[in-house]
């Protein structure tokens, strides 16, 4: 009997150990971010990019209305990529577009929206960085939709056909 | 009364210094327990990314809020999900990582035991 136990023993905790590696071996190593949804929008102050005045979160998203949060600057490559695509959106009327203008300088950002045009409602300045990490961004471009007050879909990187896609038949 | 004057502002620099000195560290630890996300094996600590320089700044900023060590945890946990901490809490998804070695250590030891102690008796 004592000699049997060893065996039986050894074989289940190797047992454990495999299934522990084969199951850790189908693990993707490639980090792709969690996306977390229907998380509360954070609340802040921000500074309105046109007039430089004190904005408060509460004040720009109200209840039972789609917003589409768009965190942008002129540095960015991707953003001039997905720029169309916001501007079909704003031309459609379909759903208010917030901008958070991320880490940019104001001149540049300026002429940015002269030469794209804008499609922003409003555009909030973000020149630390903090508001983005209040959102839980990890840079830019990244958009989220908000209904009320809370993240519905966050779309990392740039939009592009699919995505507009998908938010439309969300916000339908 | 004046070398006494001198000595009481010298006592508050001193310490103020040190208090200064403990938030600091106290930000490091924290930093360094939390995964810059979109860089390579690096910490929010050891990373220059625009995504960890952000990071650092919130943390300072909540740590002169008053929000505790924990509580700063917690709110990135809430925003990014589990992964951005090296040391992950104790919960459903992290009870066998934390258990396995205590686990393993009870049993290596009953064997040693019985192996040497019981049967040197």
């Amino acid at each position: 009997m004592k000699t049997k136990i060893y065996p039986i023993f050894l074989i289940f905790v190797f047992s454990i150990i495999f299934f522990v590696f084969y199951k850790g071996l189908k693990n993707s190593n490639i980090y792709t971010p969690d996306v977390k949804s229907q998380i509360n929008i954070p609340k802040f102050q921000a500074k309105d990019f046109e007039n430089n005045k004190t904005v408060n979160s509460k004040d720009i998203f109200l209840n039972d209305k789609f917003y589409l949060l768009n965190i942008w600057a002129s540095w960015c490559v991707p953003c001039r990529e997905e720029h169309k695509f916001l501007m079909n959106l704003h031309k459609e009327k379909l759903i208010d577009i917030i901008g958070l203008n991320y880490k940019d300088n104001h001149l540049k950002a300026k002429k940015f929206l002269d030469d794209l045009k804008s499609p922003y409602k409003i555009i909030l300045k973000d020149l630390d960085g903090t508001i983005a990490i209040e959102w839980g961004a990890y840079g830019v471009p990244e958009t989220f939709l908000i209904h009320n007050k809370k993240i519905v879909k966050k779309i990392i990187g740039p939009l592009n056909e699919n995505s507009i896609l998908e938010i439309k038949e969300i916000i339908k | 009364m004046k070398l006494f004057k001198y000595l009481l502002i010298t006592f508050f620099v001193i310490n103020y210094n040190s208090l200064n000195a403990q938030d600091v560290n106290l930000e490091n630890k924290i930093t360094k327990n939390l995964r810059c996300l979109i860089c390579q094996g690096q910490s929010i600590y050891d990373s220059d990314s625009e995504f960890a320089n952000s990071l650092k700044l919130v943390v300072k900023k909540k740590l002169e809020s008053g929000n505790s060590e924990e509580q700063i945890y917690d709110f990135l946990q809430e925003k990014y999900g589990e992964w951005i901490l090296y040391d992950p809490k104790f919960n459903k998804n992290t009870y066998f990582l934390w258990l396995l070695p205590i686990l393993m250590f009870i049993i290596g030891g009953a064997i040693i035991f019985k192996l040497f102690i019981i049967k040197k008796n």
